[in-house]
Protein backbone atom coordinates (compact mmCIF):
# COMPACT_ATOMS: atom_id res chain seq x y z
CA UNK A 1 0.00 0.00 0.00
CA UNK A 2 2.98 2.36 0.65
CA UNK A 3 3.62 2.32 -3.04
CA UNK A 4 4.84 5.54 -5.01
CA UNK A 5 5.77 6.19 -8.51
CA UNK A 6 8.06 8.46 -9.75
CA UNK A 7 7.10 11.16 -12.53
CA UNK A 8 8.06 14.15 -13.45
CA UNK A 9 6.86 17.46 -12.41
CA UNK A 10 6.18 19.25 -15.57
CA UNK A 11 3.78 22.48 -14.45
CA UNK A 12 2.60 24.20 -10.90
CA UNK A 13 0.56 26.39 -9.47
CA UNK A 14 0.19 26.97 -5.95
CA UNK A 15 -0.47 24.03 -4.25
CA UNK A 16 -1.02 21.87 -6.96
CA UNK A 17 1.06 20.14 -10.44
CA UNK A 18 1.01 18.26 -13.24
CA UNK A 19 3.38 15.32 -13.29
CA UNK A 20 3.57 13.16 -15.98
CA UNK A 21 5.33 9.51 -16.84
CA UNK A 22 5.17 7.75 -20.24
CA UNK A 23 2.44 10.49 -21.64
CA UNK A 24 0.17 9.90 -18.72
CA UNK A 25 -0.15 12.95 -16.85
CA UNK A 26 -1.82 13.40 -13.68
CA UNK A 27 -2.94 16.44 -11.21
CA UNK A 28 -1.09 15.74 -7.57
CA UNK A 29 -1.14 18.03 -4.23
CA UNK A 30 1.93 19.56 -3.62
CA UNK A 31 1.03 20.45 -0.23
CA UNK A 32 3.66 17.98 1.24
CA UNK A 33 5.95 19.08 -0.77
CA UNK A 34 5.92 22.92 -1.77
CA UNK A 35 9.25 23.53 -2.70
CA UNK A 36 9.44 20.96 -5.62
CA UNK A 37 10.54 22.32 -8.90
CA UNK A 38 9.46 21.66 -12.11
CA UNK A 39 11.52 19.93 -14.26
CA UNK A 40 12.20 17.34 -11.51
CA UNK A 41 11.15 13.65 -10.79
CA UNK A 42 8.81 13.78 -7.63
CA UNK A 43 7.93 10.33 -5.61
CA UNK A 44 3.99 10.44 -5.89
CA UNK A 45 1.65 8.75 -3.52
CA UNK A 46 -2.23 8.83 -3.44
CA UNK A 47 -2.39 11.79 -5.09
CA UNK A 48 0.50 13.44 -3.63
CA UNK A 49 3.68 14.35 -3.59
CA UNK A 50 6.43 13.21 -1.22
CA UNK A 51 9.60 13.28 -2.46
CA UNK A 52 12.02 15.05 -4.85
CA UNK A 53 13.98 12.44 -6.51
CA UNK A 54 17.85 13.50 -5.69
CA UNK A 55 19.71 13.09 -9.42
CA UNK A 56 23.38 13.08 -7.71
CA UNK A 57 22.55 10.04 -5.61
CA UNK A 58 20.29 8.23 -8.27
CA UNK A 59 23.03 8.50 -10.98
CA UNK A 60 25.96 7.39 -7.94
CA UNK A 61 23.52 3.78 -7.57
CA UNK A 62 22.90 3.44 -10.81
CA UNK A 63 26.62 3.70 -11.85
CA UNK A 64 27.39 1.38 -8.81
CA UNK A 65 24.90 -1.11 -10.47
CA UNK A 66 26.70 -0.69 -13.96
CA UNK A 67 30.22 -2.02 -12.13
CA UNK A 68 28.33 -4.89 -10.66
CA UNK A 69 26.84 -5.76 -13.99
CA UNK A 70 30.23 -5.29 -15.57
CA UNK A 71 32.09 -7.48 -13.01
CA UNK A 72 29.09 -10.15 -13.59
CA UNK A 73 30.73 -10.38 -17.37
CA UNK A 74 33.63 -10.75 -16.50
CA UNK A 75 33.28 -13.39 -14.03
CA UNK B 1 19.79 1.36 -23.08
CA UNK B 2 17.49 2.37 -20.23
CA UNK B 3 20.14 2.78 -17.41
CA UNK B 4 17.06 2.14 -14.99
CA UNK B 5 17.03 -1.44 -15.97
CA UNK B 6 20.07 -2.24 -13.99
CA UNK B 7 17.77 -2.30 -11.16
CA UNK B 8 16.49 -5.47 -12.70
CA UNK B 9 19.63 -6.37 -14.37
CA UNK B 10 20.14 -9.95 -13.81
CA UNK B 11 24.15 -9.72 -14.29
CA UNK B 12 23.42 -7.23 -11.07
CA UNK B 13 21.03 -9.72 -9.34
CA UNK B 14 23.64 -12.59 -10.52
CA UNK B 15 26.63 -10.48 -8.77
CA UNK B 16 24.43 -9.17 -5.97
CA UNK B 17 23.89 -12.94 -4.93
CA UNK B 18 27.54 -13.98 -5.28
CA UNK B 19 28.56 -11.45 -3.39
CA UNK B 20 25.96 -12.70 -0.40
CA UNK B 21 27.13 -16.00 -0.98
CA UNK B 22 30.34 -15.33 -0.28
CA UNK B 23 29.82 -13.03 2.58
CA UNK B 24 27.49 -15.27 3.95
CA UNK B 25 30.60 -18.35 4.19
CA UNK B 26 32.20 -16.71 7.41
CA UNK B 27 29.00 -15.84 9.13
CA UNK B 28 29.70 -17.03 12.57
CA UNK B 29 25.64 -18.64 12.52
CA UNK B 30 22.79 -18.12 10.49
CA UNK B 31 20.65 -14.62 10.56
CA UNK B 32 16.82 -14.08 10.39
CA UNK B 33 16.35 -10.93 8.06
CA UNK B 34 12.75 -9.48 8.19
CA UNK B 35 11.43 -7.32 6.04
CA UNK B 36 8.59 -5.04 7.68
CA UNK B 37 6.57 -3.65 4.56
CA UNK B 38 4.22 -5.03 2.32
CA UNK B 39 5.71 -3.71 -1.01
CA UNK B 40 9.13 -6.00 -0.20
CA UNK B 41 7.45 -8.84 0.95
CA UNK B 42 5.91 -8.43 -2.78
CA UNK B 43 8.47 -7.36 -4.49
CA UNK B 44 10.74 -10.36 -2.60
CA UNK B 45 8.34 -12.96 -3.45
CA UNK B 46 7.89 -12.16 -7.50
CA UNK B 47 11.75 -12.51 -8.01
CA UNK B 48 12.10 -15.55 -5.89
CA UNK B 49 14.63 -13.87 -3.76
CA UNK B 50 14.13 -16.04 -1.06
CA UNK B 51 15.41 -18.99 -2.98
CA UNK B 52 18.99 -17.34 -4.35
CA UNK B 53 19.66 -17.07 -0.30
CA UNK B 54 22.68 -19.22 1.20
CA UNK B 55 21.19 -21.18 3.70
CA UNK B 56 23.13 -19.15 6.43
CA UNK B 57 20.14 -16.66 5.93
CA UNK B 58 16.61 -16.31 6.27
CA UNK B 59 13.85 -14.17 5.44
CA UNK B 60 10.82 -13.75 6.59
CA UNK B 61 8.03 -11.17 6.33
CA UNK B 62 6.89 -9.01 8.93
CA UNK B 63 4.02 -6.73 9.64
CA UNK B 64 4.19 -4.65 6.69
CA UNK B 65 0.92 -4.79 5.30
CA UNK B 66 -1.20 -1.72 6.48
CA UNK B 67 -4.66 -3.42 5.20
CA UNK B 68 -3.60 -6.77 6.95
CA UNK B 69 -2.45 -5.53 10.27
CA UNK B 70 -5.78 -3.49 10.22
CA UNK B 71 -7.97 -5.45 13.11
CA UNK B 72 -11.46 -6.90 12.59
CA UNK B 73 -13.01 -4.47 14.87
CA UNK B 74 -12.19 -1.49 12.62
CA UNK B 75 -14.06 -3.02 9.67
CA UNK B 76 -16.91 -3.96 11.98
CA UNK B 77 -17.09 -0.69 12.83
CA UNK B 78 -17.30 0.32 9.16
CA UNK B 79 -20.01 -1.43 8.35
CA UNK B 80 -21.94 -0.16 10.84
CA UNK B 81 -21.17 2.96 10.29
CA UNK B 82 -21.71 1.99 6.52
CA UNK B 83 -25.83 1.03 7.63
CA UNK B 84 -26.80 4.22 8.85
CA UNK B 85 -28.88 6.62 6.80
CA UNK B 86 -27.48 9.23 4.24
CA UNK B 87 -24.04 7.61 4.91
CA UNK B 88 -21.33 6.62 2.08
CA UNK B 89 -18.12 4.97 2.76
CA UNK B 90 -14.82 6.27 1.11
CA UNK B 91 -12.12 3.31 1.06
CA UNK B 92 -8.60 2.63 -1.21
CA UNK B 93 -9.38 -0.86 -2.89
CA UNK B 94 -6.98 -2.56 -0.73
CA UNK B 95 -9.57 -2.59 2.01
CA UNK B 96 -12.32 -4.07 -0.16
CA UNK B 97 -11.96 -7.35 -0.40
CA UNK B 98 -11.14 -7.98 3.45
CA UNK B 99 -13.56 -9.99 5.56
CA UNK B 100 -14.91 -8.46 8.78
CA UNK B 101 -16.78 -10.76 11.67
CA UNK B 102 -19.36 -10.63 9.13
CA UNK B 103 -19.26 -9.50 5.59
CA UNK B 104 -16.53 -7.81 3.51
CA UNK B 105 -16.82 -4.40 2.01
CA UNK B 106 -17.53 -5.31 -1.04
CA UNK B 107 -20.04 -7.73 -0.19
CA UNK B 108 -22.17 -5.56 1.96
CA UNK B 109 -21.09 -2.83 -1.37
CA UNK B 110 -23.35 -5.69 -2.98
CA UNK B 111 -25.58 -5.74 -0.26
CA UNK B 112 -26.68 -2.01 -0.81
CA UNK B 113 -24.40 -0.62 1.58
CA UNK B 114 -23.08 2.93 -0.50
CA UNK B 115 -19.28 2.06 -0.72
CA UNK B 116 -16.88 3.99 -3.03
CA UNK B 117 -13.31 2.92 -3.79
CA UNK B 118 -10.83 5.84 -4.19
CA UNK B 119 -7.01 6.33 -5.49
CA UNK B 120 -5.87 9.26 -3.10
CA UNK B 121 -7.89 10.61 0.08
CA UNK B 122 -8.34 14.27 -1.91
CA UNK B 123 -11.38 12.14 -4.31
CA UNK B 124 -13.19 12.23 -0.99
CA UNK B 125 -12.96 16.11 -1.05
CA UNK B 126 -15.14 15.84 -4.77
CA UNK B 127 -17.42 12.86 -3.22
CA UNK B 128 -18.16 15.11 -0.52
CA UNK B 129 -19.37 17.66 -2.92
CA UNK B 130 -21.05 15.88 -5.03
CA UNK B 131 -23.12 14.72 -2.52
CA UNK B 132 -23.99 17.21 -0.01
CA UNK B 133 -26.94 15.43 1.28
CA UNK B 134 -24.82 12.49 2.63
CA UNK B 135 -21.80 11.74 5.26
CA UNK B 136 -18.44 10.89 3.94
CA UNK B 137 -16.64 8.54 5.61
CA UNK B 138 -12.73 7.98 4.60
CA UNK B 139 -11.77 4.63 6.18
CA UNK B 140 -8.31 5.52 7.17
CA UNK B 141 -5.57 3.31 7.08
CA UNK B 142 -1.57 3.13 6.27
CA UNK B 143 1.58 3.69 7.88
CA UNK B 144 3.50 7.31 7.75
CA UNK B 145 3.70 6.91 3.68
CA UNK B 146 0.10 7.58 3.78
CA UNK B 147 -1.15 9.55 6.81
CA UNK B 148 0.81 12.57 5.91
CA UNK B 149 -1.92 12.82 2.72
CA UNK B 150 -4.98 12.08 4.76
CA UNK B 151 -3.98 14.68 7.23
CA UNK B 152 -3.48 17.10 4.19
CA UNK B 153 -7.08 16.29 3.07
CA UNK B 154 -8.67 17.18 6.77
CA UNK B 155 -6.60 20.68 6.48
CA UNK B 156 -8.12 20.87 2.97
CA UNK B 157 -11.68 19.71 4.14
CA UNK B 158 -11.96 22.70 6.65
CA UNK B 159 -10.25 25.40 4.99
CA UNK B 160 -13.00 24.65 2.12
CA UNK B 161 -15.74 24.28 5.03
CA UNK B 162 -16.74 20.78 4.19
CA UNK B 163 -18.66 19.76 6.78
CA UNK B 164 -20.06 16.27 5.18
CA UNK B 165 -16.64 14.65 5.16
CA UNK B 166 -15.42 12.94 8.56
CA UNK B 167 -12.88 9.41 8.45
CA UNK B 168 -12.55 6.20 11.08
CA UNK B 169 -9.13 6.69 12.22
CA UNK B 170 -6.87 4.06 11.48
CA UNK B 171 -3.53 4.59 10.46
CA UNK B 172 -0.53 3.39 12.24
CA UNK B 173 3.12 4.04 12.67
CA UNK B 174 6.44 1.65 12.30
CA UNK B 175 8.99 2.61 15.34
CA UNK B 176 6.94 1.24 17.94
CA UNK B 177 6.17 -1.86 16.38
CA UNK B 178 9.31 -2.02 15.83
CA UNK B 179 10.59 -2.28 18.77
CA UNK B 180 8.13 -4.84 20.24
CA UNK B 181 9.43 -6.97 17.41
CA UNK B 182 12.58 -6.14 18.42
CA UNK B 183 11.90 -7.33 22.21
CA UNK B 184 9.71 -10.61 21.30
CA UNK B 185 11.61 -13.41 22.98
CA UNK B 186 9.90 -16.57 20.46
CA UNK B 187 11.31 -14.22 17.99
CA UNK B 188 14.64 -13.98 17.03
CA UNK B 189 15.22 -11.11 14.44
CA UNK B 190 19.17 -10.31 13.29
CA UNK B 191 18.57 -7.39 10.81
CA UNK B 192 15.10 -5.44 9.54
CA UNK B 193 14.90 -4.67 5.75
CA UNK B 194 12.96 -1.23 6.81
CA UNK B 195 10.63 0.21 4.73
CA UNK B 196 11.65 2.91 1.85
CA UNK B 197 8.34 4.58 1.35
CA UNK B 198 7.67 4.92 5.07
CA UNK B 199 11.62 6.24 5.65
CA UNK B 200 10.99 9.34 3.33
CA UNK B 201 8.40 10.40 5.08
CA UNK B 202 9.93 9.86 8.90
CA UNK B 203 13.92 9.64 7.69
CA UNK B 204 16.53 7.49 8.34
CA UNK B 205 17.27 8.62 11.96
CA UNK B 206 13.63 7.77 12.89
CA UNK B 207 15.27 4.12 13.28
CA UNK B 208 18.19 5.12 15.46
CA UNK B 209 17.12 2.46 18.18
CA UNK B 210 17.39 -0.18 16.47
CA UNK B 211 21.16 -0.21 16.54
CA UNK B 212 21.54 2.21 19.96
CA UNK B 213 18.73 -0.06 21.77
CA UNK B 214 18.50 -3.38 20.45
CA UNK B 215 21.73 -3.90 18.71
CA UNK B 216 20.07 -4.36 15.56
CA UNK B 217 21.45 -4.31 12.14
CA UNK B 218 19.36 -2.78 9.44
CA UNK B 219 19.30 -0.98 5.80
CA UNK B 220 16.69 1.10 4.59
CA UNK B 221 16.18 -0.40 0.64
CA UNK B 222 14.33 0.45 -2.40
CA UNK B 223 11.87 -2.00 -4.54
CA UNK B 224 13.63 -3.07 -6.85
CA UNK B 225 15.44 -6.86 -6.35
CA UNK B 226 18.39 -5.07 -6.75
CA UNK B 227 17.57 -2.58 -3.84
CA UNK B 228 16.71 -5.49 -1.40
CA UNK B 229 20.04 -7.55 -2.29
CA UNK B 230 21.63 -5.00 -1.68
CA UNK B 231 20.17 -4.61 1.87
CA UNK B 232 20.74 -8.14 2.58
CA UNK B 233 24.56 -8.23 1.88
CA UNK B 234 25.07 -4.60 3.88
CA UNK B 235 23.17 -6.77 6.95
CA UNK B 236 25.06 -9.58 6.43
CA UNK B 237 28.22 -7.51 6.54
CA UNK B 238 27.51 -5.69 9.78
CA UNK B 239 26.89 -8.72 11.30
CA UNK B 240 30.14 -10.24 10.23
CA UNK B 241 32.01 -6.92 11.10
CA UNK B 242 29.73 -6.77 14.52
CA UNK B 243 28.78 -3.07 13.73
CA UNK B 244 24.77 -2.52 14.16
CA UNK B 245 23.40 1.06 12.54
CA UNK B 246 20.75 1.82 9.89
CA UNK B 247 22.52 1.96 7.05
CA UNK B 248 20.54 4.10 4.16
CA UNK B 249 20.93 2.32 0.59
CA UNK B 250 17.69 4.85 -0.46
CA UNK B 251 19.44 7.93 -0.40
CA UNK B 252 17.88 8.89 -3.93
CA UNK B 253 14.51 9.93 -1.94
CA UNK B 254 15.13 8.83 1.78
CA UNK B 255 17.11 11.72 3.98
CA UNK B 256 18.16 11.69 7.58
CA UNK B 257 15.55 13.68 8.46
CA UNK B 258 12.25 13.01 5.94
CA UNK B 259 9.99 14.81 4.84
CA UNK B 260 9.46 17.83 7.18
CA UNK B 261 6.58 19.11 5.97
CA UNK B 262 4.47 16.11 6.06
CA UNK B 263 6.24 15.24 9.86
CA UNK B 264 4.68 18.95 10.87
CA UNK B 265 1.06 18.32 9.08
CA UNK B 266 0.91 15.00 10.57
CA UNK B 267 1.91 16.18 14.34
CA UNK B 268 -1.16 19.16 13.80
CA UNK B 269 -3.54 16.67 13.09
CA UNK B 270 -2.91 13.53 14.89
CA UNK B 271 -1.47 12.69 18.29
CA UNK B 272 -0.29 9.13 18.82
CA UNK B 273 -2.67 6.69 20.90
CA UNK B 274 -2.17 3.14 21.69
CA UNK B 275 -3.79 0.56 18.77
CA UNK B 276 -4.51 -3.21 17.98
CA UNK B 277 -2.01 -4.60 15.40
CA UNK B 278 -3.87 -8.26 14.10
CA UNK B 279 -1.16 -10.39 15.51
CA UNK B 280 0.87 -8.42 17.69
CA UNK B 281 -1.89 -7.01 20.02
CA UNK B 282 -2.23 -3.79 21.34
CA UNK B 283 1.00 -1.70 20.71
CA UNK B 284 1.18 1.38 22.92
CA UNK B 285 1.47 4.87 21.02
CA UNK B 286 1.58 2.90 17.64
CA UNK B 287 -2.17 4.38 16.37
CA UNK B 288 -3.16 7.89 14.69
CA UNK B 289 -6.43 9.47 16.47
CA UNK B 290 -7.42 12.77 15.97
CA UNK B 291 -5.97 16.17 17.80
CA UNK B 292 -9.16 18.07 19.36
CA UNK B 293 -8.99 20.77 16.80
CA UNK B 294 -10.17 17.79 13.92
CA UNK B 295 -11.97 16.26 16.65
CA UNK B 296 -15.41 17.02 14.34
CA UNK B 297 -13.82 14.34 11.70
CA UNK B 298 -13.48 11.73 14.31
CA UNK B 299 -16.11 8.68 13.12
CA UNK B 300 -15.62 7.30 15.90
CA UNK B 301 -16.98 9.20 18.01
CA UNK B 302 -20.35 8.62 16.33
CA UNK B 303 -22.43 6.55 19.19
CA UNK B 304 -23.37 3.06 17.38
CA UNK B 305 -23.94 -0.64 18.65
CA UNK B 306 -20.91 -2.82 18.20
CA UNK B 307 -21.09 -6.65 17.59
CA UNK B 308 -18.31 -8.30 19.23
CA UNK B 309 -15.33 -8.74 16.85
CA UNK B 310 -14.32 -12.23 15.90
CA UNK B 311 -11.82 -13.31 13.92
CA UNK B 312 -11.86 -15.82 10.95
CA UNK B 313 -11.69 -19.53 12.51
CA UNK B 314 -8.51 -21.31 11.75
CA UNK B 315 -7.13 -18.72 10.42
CA UNK B 316 -3.39 -18.00 11.61
CA UNK B 317 -3.08 -14.19 10.05
CA UNK B 318 -1.53 -12.95 13.41
CA UNK B 319 1.44 -15.92 13.83
CA UNK B 320 2.09 -15.05 10.18
CA UNK B 321 2.23 -11.08 10.74
CA UNK B 322 4.12 -11.77 13.49
CA UNK B 323 6.88 -13.90 11.76
CA UNK B 324 6.45 -17.09 13.99
CA UNK B 325 4.70 -19.09 10.75
CA UNK B 326 5.40 -19.05 7.18
CA UNK B 327 2.25 -18.75 4.92
CA UNK B 328 2.42 -22.64 4.49
CA UNK B 329 2.13 -23.40 7.91
CA UNK B 330 -1.46 -22.35 7.78
CA UNK B 331 -3.59 -24.96 8.03
CA UNK B 332 -6.00 -23.18 5.32
CA UNK B 333 -3.33 -22.08 2.97
CA UNK B 334 -4.37 -22.50 -0.35
CA UNK B 335 -7.17 -25.28 0.38
CA UNK B 336 -10.31 -22.89 2.34
CA UNK B 337 -8.14 -19.91 2.05
CA UNK B 338 -7.34 -18.55 -1.66
CA UNK B 339 -6.54 -15.50 -3.39
CA UNK B 340 -10.11 -15.95 -5.25
CA UNK B 341 -11.78 -16.93 -1.51
CA UNK B 342 -9.60 -14.93 1.05
CA UNK B 343 -10.30 -15.90 4.87
CA UNK B 344 -7.76 -13.85 6.25
CA UNK B 345 -6.45 -10.19 5.35
CA UNK B 346 -3.01 -11.82 4.46
CA UNK B 347 -4.75 -13.44 1.70
CA UNK B 348 -6.58 -10.74 0.33
CA UNK B 349 -3.80 -7.74 -0.64
CA UNK B 350 -0.78 -8.76 -3.54
CA UNK B 351 1.04 -7.45 -0.19
CA UNK B 352 -0.11 -9.89 2.68
CA UNK B 353 2.14 -12.87 2.79
CA UNK B 354 -0.05 -15.63 1.75
CA UNK B 355 -1.21 -14.09 -0.94
CA UNK B 356 2.35 -13.85 -1.87
CA UNK B 357 3.27 -16.69 -1.44
CA UNK B 358 0.20 -18.04 -3.32
CA UNK B 359 1.21 -16.54 -6.49
CA UNK B 360 4.73 -16.94 -6.77
CA UNK B 361 5.88 -19.21 -4.45
CA UNK B 362 3.48 -22.18 -4.10
CA UNK B 363 5.10 -23.90 -7.09
CA UNK B 364 8.10 -24.42 -4.60
CA UNK B 365 6.14 -25.61 -1.52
Amino acid sequence: MCLAVPMKLIERADTEGVVELNGVQRTVSLMLLPDARVGNYLLIHAGYALSEIDETEARETLALLGELAACAEEA
Amino acid sequence: MNTTDLYHDSRVVRSLVDQIHKASRGLPRSITIMEVCGTHTHAIARAGLRHLMPEEIRLISGPGCPVCVTPVSFLDRALVLGRRPSTRLATFGDLYRVPSSSLSLETAHAEGIQVDIVYSPRDCMKLARENPDELIIFLAVGFETTAPTIAALLVEADQSNLSNLMILPGNKIMPPPLRTLSEDPDLQVDGFLLPGHVSVVIGAAAYAFLPDEYEKFSAIVGFTPADILRGVLEIVKQVKDETPCVRNLYERVVSDGGNRNALALMDRVFHPCDAEWRGLGVIPGSGLTLREPFAHRNAERIDVDMPPAREPAGCRCGDILKGTLDPPGCPLFGKECHPDNPVGACMVSSEGSCSAWYRHEKRSL
